[in-house]
């Protein structure tokens, strides 16, 4: 009789394993949970090379042997790993059949961030009409990179297409040891993009301007990976302004960037992901390690972010100068609003001589919102004449937030050089009657004083992702003051 | 257009503006005088509608409307412009982009459709030289780094470029060498029409040579003491306030 429950258990079990991940496409999705099995079977799954399996599995194994890292200035609920789902297919059928199904409130901020009306559909899952025809322009930019040489992809097509390219320099910036999410991404990351840039190359376009429609699909355990070869040069966009509301609450990726001699590599981002009600309830986790090295001499990376989104933020492009003559630059503005809690900033390592960093945050905290700083400039003894400058400003707006700035200098050559500027300003009351005496309301006002306060930042973006961060910005304040 | 009865307005308890009245018609040009501290700015300020100042008694009414109803920046819309005494600055923000953000605001509330890139650009040079501003002062950050004179042919640019239907402007020819005084009172007189009026709060007659008032007032300890014509700022500058002071006492 046990025997006979047990077996009807298991053939239900099973069966439902069984249609669960191989016939319905749609709802294609491994159980909770995280085991070696569920590695097994997201590599399968994408029928990665053997390679890629061993990777995630020694990765997993190590994760395992870590503790998720606590944090002076966040504070979250403990993330119950074992209940997460590590794999699900991306959903192909649209969520809705007209934009008049979709939450009233997202399509205002739409409207406001400018976003052209198909767009609006594609980004709130709403079925697109044939018009847009996304895979013709998607077509041409494909073609006219293929002509220059370049590989722009996602990480799934590269991993069939390149692996030789993939296994040589995939780790070797932000190895799976580096930390907990690392780790935990190198085992279950979902997919990704991968670009690559041969030697004296310049990348005619801007990448992934086209795609950002499906960037903003992705899924949470993503990798982004970008070689550009000797004398290269490629600017590389990532994320999306409009707000990006997830099922899944904990976002983990990994981005990497390997710039060789001569190459110059600009990476922007833009992130709004849904930072959850005025309460912080419901927001997503963001847990990214990003990471460049400039390999080669003269080799130059800087990473400019915009950051508004998400209920915790925690991440801190780093850059390693290894090359001599190399440099570096960070820009950030990270927004914080309501409960929003980010704990961001960079590192700059300095090992090659003449190597030059420059960091510029804007901190820009409301609400009840904490918004911390973290910068560690380092500088080796092969440094010789490394400088680095730092610039570091919160401007608060209200007096129940905070603003809280840690720069970490570890000096170890007499010959480098290392500023440190930081300052704290508020919204006064003069500039907001100033702009209201001129007709402009008091959202408007803040709006345009924040620009102002980012511009050093925002004018690094490329044209047409700086216009949308503007207004951005705006609508993340709005409610903020009055 | 403007009329003000009986005004009495505080800041932080401390009583500024007391039992003020003041009328003032379209075409009309009227200076106010008076010694410092007396509530000239603060009367400038009650009008914009700055909330740091609470208004105790009186009303204003502008262009019929009951002008405590509406909001600074409604306020603006509606026309009323203020030079400020103490421009500020906003850093990262261009004088152009600040112009453009508050001309299509008030265009919006007119139910106008927003100036274009090319439209505002044209508008802008125009005016520009109408108040005779240098060309790359329009590029920089609002009032950062700008010389006292720099700020208050600023404040005139912007008072060309929202062609007010009432200009308020407080002490713009203070800190202003002889040439700029009359680039300034040029750009008034040429922005002087039938249906727009000027109040001009300063301290020296002088400026008075250029605009030319029809009714100066004298503001003492939060009242209009005395009022006259063009006349009474010559005897002002000559005997000063005691004089008027003991008159009227
Ligand atoms: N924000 C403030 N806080 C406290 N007191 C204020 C404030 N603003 C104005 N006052 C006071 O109100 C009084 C009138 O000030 P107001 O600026 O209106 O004078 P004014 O006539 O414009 O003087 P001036 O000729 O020096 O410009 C002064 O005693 C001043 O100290
Ligand atoms: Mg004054």
């Amino acid at each position: 009789m046990e025997n006979e429950s047990n077996k009807i258990l298991e053939e239900v079990t099973g069966s439902e394993y069984k249609y669960g991940f191989y016939t319905d496409i749609e709802m294609d999705q491994a159980p909770p949970g995280l085991t070696e099995d569920t590695i097994r079977f997201i590599s399968a799954k994408k029928k990665e090379p053997d390679f890629m399996l061993e990777f995630r599995l020694k990765a997993f194994r190590h994760w395992q042997t870590l503790k998720e890292p606590e944090w002076a200035h966040v504070k979250y609920p403990r993330i119950k790993y074992q209940d997460l789902i590590y794999y699900s297919a991306p959903r192909k059928q649209p969520k809705y059949d007209s934009l008049d199904e979709v939450d009233p409130e997202l399509l205002e901020t739409f409207e406001k961030l400018g976003i052209p009306l198909d767009e609006q559909k594609a980004l709130a899952g709403v079925a697109v009409d044939a018009v847009m025809d996304s895979v013709s322009v998607g077509s041409t930019f494909k073609k006219t990179l293929e002509e220059h040489g370049v590989i722009f992809c996602s990480f799934s097509e590269a991993l069939q297409k390149h692996p030789e390219l993939i296994k040589k320099h995939m780790g070797s910036v932000v190895p799976y040891r580096d930390n907990f999410f690392a780790a935990l991404n190198s085992a279950v990351f979902s997919d990704g993009s991968f670009a690559y840039i041969p030697k004296g190359v310049r990348c005619p376009l801007e990448l992934s301007t086209y795609f950002r429609i499906n960037a903003a699909n992705t899924g949470q355990f993503e990798r982004t990976l970008i070689v550009a070869e000797e004398g290269s040069y490629v600017s590389y966009m990532e994320g999306c302004t409009a707000p990006v509301r997830d099922e899944n609450q904990l976002h983990a990726a990994i981005v990497e960037i390997i710039a060789h001699k001569d190459a110059e590599v600009k990476y922007s981002t833009v992130q709004n992901w849904w930072p959850g009600d005025k309460e912080g309830k419901g927001g997503v986790y963001n847990f990214v390690t990003k990471r460049g090295i400039c390999e080669g001499e003269n080799a130059k990376i800087s990473w400019t972010q915009v950051e508004t989104g998400s209920a915790v933020t925690w991440k801190y492009p780093s850059l390693v100068l290894k090359g001599d003559n190399s440099a570096g630059e960070f820009y950030s503005v990270a927004v914080t609003n309501n409960m929003q809690q980010a704990d961001t900033g960079t590192k700059m390592i300095h090992l090659g001589k003449n190597t030059r960093s420059t960091i510029i945050s804007k901190g820009i905290s409301a609400g009840r919102s904490n918004n911390s700083y973290r910068g560690l400039v380092k500088t080796t003894r092969n440094a010789e004449n490394a400088r680095n400058f730092s610039q570091c400003d919160s401007l608060l707006l209200g007096d129940q937030c905070g603003a809280h700035t840690f720069p970490y200098l570890d000096v170890g050559n007499r010959s480098s050089i290392v500023e440190h500027e930081a300052t704290t300003s508020k919204i006064s009351e003069d500039q907001l009657f100033y702009c209201m005496q001129r007709g402009i309301d008091m959202e408007g006002a803040i709006g345009l004083i924040v620009n102002g306060y980012a511009k050093e930042v925002l004018s690094k973006l490329p044209m047409e992702f700086a216009v949308e961060a503007q207004k951005l910005l705006s609508i993340s304040l709005e409610g903020s003051v009055g | 257009m403007l009329s003000i009865k009986n005004l009495s307005a505080s800041i932080y308890g401390k009583p500024i503006i007391k039992g003020l009245s003041l009328e003032v018609n379209a075409g009309e040009v009227h200076a106010i005088m008076g010694p410092n501290g007396s509530g000239k700015s603060t009367l400038a300020s009650v009008i914009a509608g700055r909330e740091t100042f609470d208004v105790d008694e009186g009303e204003i009414s502008y262009m019929g409307k009951n002008l405590f109803d509406l909001p600074a920046e409604v306020r603006a819309r509606e026309g009323i412009f203020m030079g400020f005494q103490y421009p500020v600055e906003i850093p990262g923000v261009s004088i152009a982009n600040f112009m453009r953000t508050a001309i299509n605001e008030k265009r919006k509330y007119l139910g106008l459709d927003p100036l274009t890139g090319a439209e505002f650009l044209k508008l802008m040079e125009e005016k520009k030289k109408m108040v005779d501003i240098q060309s790359k002062l329009t590029n920089r950050s609002v009032n950062e780094g700008f010389s006292g004179g720099e700020k208050k042919k600023n404040e005139i640019f912007q008072m060309a470029m929202l062609e007010p239907r009432l200009a308020i402007l407080d002490e713009t020819d203070s800190g202003l060498d002889i040439d700029a005084l009359k680039v300034v009172a040029n750009g008034v007189n040429k922005l002087r029409r039938k249906d727009n009026a000027t109040v001009v709060i300063t301290h020296y007659q002088r400026l008075l040579d250029y605009i030319v008032p029809d009714f100066v007032h004298v503001l003492y300890d939060g009242r209009i003491i005395k009022s006259g014509d063009k006349s009474l700022a010559l005897e002002l500058e000559e005997k000063g306030y005691d004089w008027v002071k003991k008159e009227t006492a």
